[in-house]
């Protein structure tokens, strides 16, 4: 039995890492306690990724399968970069939300379970009968569950436990971890700084409740040895990010409409962005966001409009305009599944053409794609810098997995090269035209109202140097050349991505590919892979478009060139899909077409974070084919 | 004026006179007998006597004949999407709220295509004058039905006549919350239609000035019985209104005192469409602007965005061992 009885606590048992759950109905604060767990274990000095577990709906019923809302929490030694593969302990608190879990094989086998006890002694005959099943068959499958009195111990403290039981359980999950209570009781006193002191007082009094019950009646022990940063670290979500990324930009306006998962963004910009002279704008509809960014962007204030997938279908001839008339343009996707409304609360990374090839007509724009919660800070600076540079729409792709998921980064330090420049007001000088392309760079200066002499008409239309109307086929063709060379002269200034494995430039076997969210996950594969002897090495994009210089040269390093992508690609297993029909996902097929190379692609959209292990196994088998093969 | 302020009269002592043809950008390409030439004339005449700063003068519009009004303004403009001229419009006045914003729409931009933010546009009331030049037709596109043209047209569209009731934008603003000015002027009474405009530029707030205006292309007869009589031609004349010229007075016979703080009133009265009202319908000087209640225009410094941040940023950080907090 793992319940203490008289015996002293075992020594706690020393791991390099261990992931986390916690899961309840919709409402029971698992999140926030998830949340508050990995706040303390990172302010410990451990690495950290979370990743929460969302209910499609609003209001799921109590003790569905469906409605498990929670977080998992990996916790380790060094830094953590994705959230890893399948959870060693789980708090749960009934049954019901632990077998979507269990049947979506997001459970360790043979992990630990701790579960709510009081279904046992429910007054509804049914529930008692399906709680006791399911624990049964959690048994016979090899779980260890350890069902606790979380609602009884919790009552007595408060009257509702429903919404006390989180602290109780984050003050257990504190004491099985060996994490330290100081930085714990601050930490609540964080979470509830906007709530009096009554409140504040009872969460602790249950965190010390929780603490104390795990001291006295559980054996279980583990310590994550952390090794505190020697710099000031923030941690912080990747929504979160974008919205500081936007406040240190020096943008002054958000145009936004509400959409999942990248609300929260503009939620948290609402309330801060004001404090230092910016607004956020919510708009009647997605359309009328973009354009109000336009407009901003357009009279010298260069503005951000965030937004997710369907969002971004309908700012489309918008982002056309923006491209026509060369308005600077920060916009942030937060991608979720689609198409459609899809899977608003999950992560997909299905926007990439979207973003590239969305629009009507030759629309050239600068992709960016952060790679990690740092990255969605300091990429919403470099966007607004691009943008206002090159005059250009630059599109940030962030996901739903870097939009709730939190992890340490060093805490930037605020540099005023960060800002915009103010807006110019000086005259134009005598024959000066709005769009006088440079014949190399294809850039030119942007006037901006205000200025005397600039006067002039911005248009969609095709139009020429003195932004009048082209009515002459060699005028269309001079604008759509300067539009493209400003990307290519984008691309002169951008350096090599660097190979993550490869550190002696041998080459090798295999070198996967990926962008976004999934850097994490793919070089936590790679070094796993070499570590089995495999010949493995990795390249992570930044930009997307355009594309770093180099990659040409290190694709041709290795025999076999493979991407790794969150979004949907045929697979030749399936009997209609052949090497001439296949649809290959978003990279794969920028990249066969733009290098001329047999790039391979392997792809997962299950609304989940790619795992590490599902990377492997991936990469083992289709080396294994080519070993076939050869 | 209290909301001028001091830097802008300033600014106002070595401020060169602008004369008409300081507004005149290029020969407008509409048809002889386009009342767009009339609402043109106006808008140029209004810039002239207001004595607004060409630079910092801004005609935002959509797509449709109405929509190629800037670029027959030496000021600057925005020639942008059918039906998000009211959108771009906003932006421009929230980042500067320093410039004349003006808004030239149809009545397919602003009544079809662009409802949307025509209807919020008039919640936000901020202070842009808009002109909606209402020919009842598509006429860039050669004769489509629009939203205001009469039952019976026959269009491209509708060749067997449009069946739905017109349209009315006049009760259409008057309706929704937030509305601060409302006008109707026609292109055959170029005095009346400056007064409105004028009045409409001088109201701060989303100021809305529906115009009828001929299209001689497609639809060549559509006013005729109301040039022919003036008597269906109403003139909406009060103390804080139109006030009309003795030969104007003699003219068109048929006025009647409306004062433009009446909503219920004004509600009635554009309800009618024979005979057509002309003036202001409605004003409230004192419904609040959207850009005032959000403070736009704000200046900001380095320093007080460096504050915000690291206020920010100290709520997420964990810091070293020893080091203060």
């Amino acid at each position: 039995m793992l319940t203490r009885s008289n015996t002293p606590a075992q020594p706690a048992i020393e791991l390099a890492e261990h992931i986390v759950e916690v899961i309840s109905d919709s409402g029971e604060g698992a999140q926030r306690c998830g949340q508050s767990l990995a706040a303390i274990a990172a302010r410990m000095g451990n690495g950290i990724w979370t990743t929460e577990i969302i209910p499609a709906e609003i209001q799921p019923p109590a003790r569905s399968v469906a409605g498990a809302s929670g977080i998992r929490i990996r916790i380790g030694s060094q830094q953590v970069s994705n959230g890893g593969d399948q959870t060693d302990l789980v708090v749960a608190f009934n049954e019901q939300v632990l077998i979507g879990r269990v049947q979506a094989r997001e459970l360790k086998p043979g992990a630990t379970i701790l579960l709510e006890n009081m279904w046992r002694s429910h007054l509804d005959p049914a529930i008692v009968q399906t709680y006791t099943r399911t624990v049964e068959a959690l048994r016979g499958d090899g779980f260890q569950v350890i069902e606790l009195p979380l609602e009884d111990r919790c009552r007595e403290l408060v009257d509702d436990p429903r919404k006390g039981k989180n602290m109780f359980v984050l003050g257990l999950l504190c004491r099985l971890y060996g994490l330290d209570a100081g930085l714990a009781h601050e930490q609540i006193a964080r979470v509830f700084r906007k709530k009096d002191e009554a409140v504040i007082r009872s969460n602790l009094a249950l965190f010390d409740a929780g603490s104390a019950f795990a001291e006295a009646e559980l054996d279980l022990r583990w310590r994550i040895p952390a090794q505190r940063a020697t710099e000031p670290q923030v941690v912080l979500n990747g929504n979160t990010a974008i919205a500081l990324g936007v406040m240190a930009s020096g943008m002054d306006i958000c145009a936004m409409y509400p959409i999942t998962p990248a609300t929260s963004a503009s939620h948290y910009l609402s309330e801060v962005f004001e404090k230092v002279g910016g607004l956020v704008h919510q708009a009647e509809d997605e359309i009328a966001a973009c354009a109000f960014a336009v407009g901003a962007s357009y009279a010298g204030k260069c503005a951000v409009t965030i937004t997710s997938g369907p969002g971004l279908s309908l700012k489309q001839e918008v982002l056309g305009l923006a491209v026509m008339a060369e308005i600077p343009l920060v916009v942030v996707d937060v991608q979720r599944g689609g198409p459609s409304t899809g899977q608003p609360t999950k992560v997909e990374q299905g926007d990439l053409l979207a973003a590239l090839y969305g629009g009507h007509g030759d629309a050239p724009k600068v992709v960016l794609a952060p790679c990690s919660i740092e990255d969605c800070f300091y990429s919403v600076i470099t966007a607004r810098k691009i943008a206002e540079t090159f005059g250009m729409v630059v599109v940030v792709l962030s996901d739903a997995s870097l939009a709730t998921a939190q992890q340490p980064f060093p805490r930037p330090q605020f540099s005023e090269d960060w800002l915009a420049p103010p807006v110019d007001q000086t005259p134009v000088p005598p024959g000066a035209k709005p769009y006088d392309w440079d014949p190399v760079t294809g850039l030119s200066r942007r006037f901006q109202p205000g200025q005397p002499g600039g006067m002039h008409t911005v248009t969609g239309l095709a139009h020429d140097r003195a932004s009048k109307v082209a009515y002459d086929p060699a005028i269309n063709e001079e604008g759509l050349r300067a539009r493209s060379l400003k990307l290519a002269s984008l691309q002169k200034t951008l350096r090599p991505a660097p190979v993550f494995g490869d550190d002696d430039g041998a080459g090798g076997d295999m070198l996967l590919v990926g962008w976004g969210s999934t850097m994490g996950a793919i070089q936590e594969s790679v070094t796993r892979l070499r570590g089995e002897g495999l010949s493995v090495s990795s390249l992570h994009l930044r930009f997307l478009n355009p594309l770093p210089p180099g990659i040409r040269e290190t694709m041709a390093r290795f025999r076999r060139v493979m991407t790794i992508e969150g979004c949907w690609s045929d697979r030749l297993e399936d009997e209609m899909i052949d090497a001439d029909n296949r649809r290959y996902s978003a990279l794969a097929m920028m990249l066969r077409s733009r290098f001329l190379v047999d790039v391979d692609c392997w792809s997962q959209s299950r609304g989940q974070p790619i795992k590490p292990a599902d990377i492997c196994a991936a990469v083992r088998r289709a080396l294994q084919t080519t070993e076939s093969h050869a | 004026m209290s909301r001028r302020s001091l830097s802008q009269c300033v600014i106002k002592l070595h401020e060169e006179h602008h004369a008409l043809e300081d507004y005149q950008g290029g020969v407008p390409r509409w048809c002889s007998g386009c009342g767009d030439n009339a609402i043109l004339a106006a808008m140029q005449r209004l810039c002239s006597d207001e004595g607004l700063a060409p630079e910092n003068t801004v005609f935002v519009s959509g797509i449709g004949c109405s929509s190629r009004l800037p670029h027959y303004m030496k000021t600057y403009g925005f020639h942008g999407l059918h039906g998000r001229a009211f959108p771009v419009a906003e932006g421009i006045k929230m980042a500067r709220p320093d410039l004349h914003v003006f808004v030239s729409t149809g009545d397919g931009d602003c009544c079809s295509i662009g409802a949307a933010h025509w209807i919020h546009a008039i919640r936000y009331n901020m202070n842009i004058t808009v002109v909606l030049h209402d020919n009842h037709v598509y006429g860039l596109t050669k004769k489509q039905a629009s939203p205001t043209s009469p039952r019976g047209l026959k269009s491209n569209t509708t060749p067997y006549g449009a069946m739905l009731e017109p349209m009315n934008p006049l009760t259409v603003t008057l309706g929704v919350q937030g509305a601060s000015f409302v006008a109707q002027g026609v292109d055959w009474v170029p005095e009346v239609l400056y007064d409105i405009m004028l009045a409409a530029f001088r109201h701060r707030g989303f100021s809305f000035v529906r115009i009828l205006q001929r299209c001689p292309e497609f639809m060549p007869k559509a006013f005729d019985p109301w040039l022919r009589d003036p008597q269906r031609t109403q003139l909406l004349t009060h103390a804080d209104g139109l006030q009309l010229s003795t030969g104007l007075s003699s003219a068109y016979r048929n006025q009647r005192v409306h004062d433009p703080r009446d909503l219920d009133r004004a509600r009635e009265i554009a309800s009618v469409d024979d005979p057509i009202p002309v003036g202001i319908l409605y004003r409230n000087p004192d419904a609040p602007c959207y850009e005032d209640l959000r403070h736009a225009g704000q200046l900001r410094s380095p320093a007080v965005i460096r504050a915000g941040l690291n206020r920010e940023l100290d709520k997420y950080t964990v810091w070293p061992e020893g080091a203060a907090a």
